[in-house]
């Protein structure tokens, strides 16, 4: 299957990524060339076979709704690339 | 006497009888480092201090009386798993200043062991890769021929084991990403079976896939470290209850009686394959004969699905990492590119300069596969196809105890040499990947080298929480080749 560089500008778009020209370019031909290998699962009779999401036994894990201590502000926004007080500071959403 | 060469138990025994303490094997150890690394590149970050700290108060507990298995043995972590207070980068550039505020559950039972962390070891960005290349601060070199990839992605975790930096190491696996460099560096690598080991603090890449697991000199060793890490965590809802047995059993059934009554099966669509190394095809038919003499009983047994694994997994993986990579946005952690105009911008700046091109890649082929439109065609149908590849395995371990095959099409191939061409370096995965999709126990024991003296491991596969028979199948495979006393040369 052709990817084409529109197609790559929009699945980048909401991978929020920005791809610069160049690989836009080598992305379209690698991208074609693994879907066009993808493919081949086409070929597989899946009639009936329920898909699944995992190699874990499927059962519902449960835990008793308690309450526990939280790590708090300090230890939680250690790592913030910007903070004030006990926020996470990000560029203005509203104009 | 040389340190380093010691394997987990043997230094065991010399600190328990007081003979060595760990402060002088860790010396020796980051000595080594010190001496080596700097051409093997295995280390993304040694912290002398912290490891001679930790080798003092284990040789405390040593003196009082009150070691466990782990006291006072030096290891190392691959750098995607939290370590508290001590960078996390997993070889990426938007992880560069990650400081983890917490232990993952896997560290958490080595500090509580009191073990010694020498250091964390290099990888693949976010675990993406077969080598090691696509680290973004530098490649790791394979030990036995420094032209040549260590396999990944825990390249770095297998490089140092075979260098003999630590007693062991621990690496993950999501698609081979321990057992192909551990057959690549000559070393033992244990995927554990899906569940057997908590992931809490292990940063995602396929939360369906990940595993953590042991690379180590000796089955033994292996066999030691999954001991330590397995069992049920609260913090991991995929992790199994089950109950976690002494895994070195398994050498104990050997001992007793060897091979007998286990039936060894060997997968007909993996052997008719292309593109085999006839080096690789050598060792397998030599692991072949070894096992026959060790009483096991060999079949040919089918996986039908098998040309079908690399396109399934190669899109499973990619859209489980689309959706786990997400959270790094640059807000909460990790890095942020400045001057954006607005949020949207932010995120895409940074995004964009924090992953590398690899990781971009897979990002994109996962968004693409699970966005509107296209999610059926391809999520969809590999997640049917997965089923399908499951009950393969499911039938074939009705027919026999484990599965034998190569680790790897090829021994490791030089630095450079397909970084170009994504999918060639994808379809190499084709031995290893089943065993995730199926959450089934893989082990790589060294079996042989090439014809330019590069390790060529086996694979061996078990039923589910079934390590016990690989640990015994494996353990017999390396009493009888001899090669875990052979290293290479720094």
């Amino acid at each position: 299957m052709k990817i084409s560089r529109q197609e790559v500008e929009n699945i980048a778009h909401l991978a929020r990524l920005e791809i610069d020209d160049q690989s836009k370019a080598s992305l379209c031909e690698q991208l074609s060339g693994i879907l066009d290998y993808m493919d081949k699962l086409a070929h597989v009779d899946v009639q009936n076979v329920k898909p699944v999401s995992g190699a874990a036994f499927m059962h519902n894990v449960l835990r008793e709704d308690a309450p526990h201590p939280s790590p708090g502000p300090d230890v939680t926004l250690a790592n913030a690339p910007k903070k004030d007080a006990n926020y996470y500071l990000v560029p203005r959403v509203v104009k | 006497m040389d340190l380093h060469t010691l394997t987990l138990a043997g230094a065991r025994r010399l600190l328990d009888e007081k003979k060595i303490s760990s402060r002088e094997l860790t010396r020796a150890l980051l000595d080594r480092i010190a001496a080596h690394d700097n051409t093997i590149n295995s280390f993304l970050m040694v912290d002398a201090a912290d490891a001679m700290a930790r080798a003092d108060a284990a040789d405390r507990q040593i003196a009082a009386g009150n070691q466990t298995v782990f006291t006072g043995i030096p290891m190392a972590l691959k750098d995607l798993l939290c370590t508290r207070g001590m960078r996390t980068t997993c070889g990426s550039k938007i992880l560069d200043n990650f400081v983890p505020q917490y232990d993952a559950t896997v560290v958490a039972k080595l500090k509580q062991a009191h073990g010694v962390i020498l250091g964390k070891t290099n990888m693949d960005e976010f675990a993406m890769g077969s080598s090691t290349e696509n680290s973004a601060y530098f490649p790791t070199k394979n030990p036995w021929h420094l032209d040549y990839v260590p396999g990944g992605s825990s390249g770095g975790s297998a490089a140092a084991v075979a260098a003999q930096f630590c007693c062991a190491a621990l690496g993950t696996d999501t698609g081979g990403s321990i057992r192909q460099p551990a057959s690549h560096c000559g070393v033992v690598g244990l995927k554990p079976t899906y569940g057997r080991v908590s992931r809490f603090g292990l940063v995602s890449y396929a939360s369906s896939l990940d595993q953590i697991g042991p690379i180590a000199r000796t089955v033994e060793d292996a066999a030691l470290v999954l001991n330590l890490i397995a069992g049920h965590d609260p913090m991991d809802s995929t992790c199994a209850s089950q109950d976690v047995p002494d895994f070195t059993a398994g050498i104990a059934a050997f001992e007793k009686q060897g091979l007998k009554g286990m039936s060894v099966g060997i997968p007909k669509e993996y052997l008719g394959m292309e593109g085999i190394d006839p080096d690789v095809l050598a060792v397998f038919e030599n692991a072949v004969k070894v096992l026959t003499e060790l009483g096991a009983d060999i079949k040919e047994v089918s996986l039908p699905h098998t040309a079908y694994v690399v396109a399934a997994y190669y899109i499973i993986a990619p859209c489980e990492a689309s959706s786990n990579l997400a959270r790094f946005d640059g807000v909460k952690y990790g890095f942020r590119a400045n001057h954006a105009d607005d949020l949207i911008d932010m995120y895409k700046q940074t995004r964009s300069h924090g992953f590398g091109p690899e990781v971009q890649r897979r990002i994109i082929i996962g968004t693409y596969a699970l966005s509107a439109g296209y999610y059926d065609a391809y999520y969809g149908r590999a997640s049917q196809v997965r089923a399908l590849i499951m009950e393969d395995f499911s039938q074939a371990f009705d027919a026999c105890d484990i599965l034998l095959s190569p680790v790897a099409p090829t021994p490791a191939f030089r630095i450079g040499e397909k970084m170009d061409d994504p999918l060639t370096m994808y379809l190499t995965d084709i031995f290893t990947l089943s065993a995730n999709m199926a959450g089934v126990p893989g082990i790589s024991v060294p079996g042989g080298f090439s014809a330019n003296n590069l390790p060529i491991g086996i694979q061996m596969m078990a039923g589910r929480f079934d390590e016990l028979s690989l640990v015994r199948a494996a353990y017999g495979m390396e009493k009888s080749l001899g090669l875990n006393r052979l290293f290479p040369t720094l």
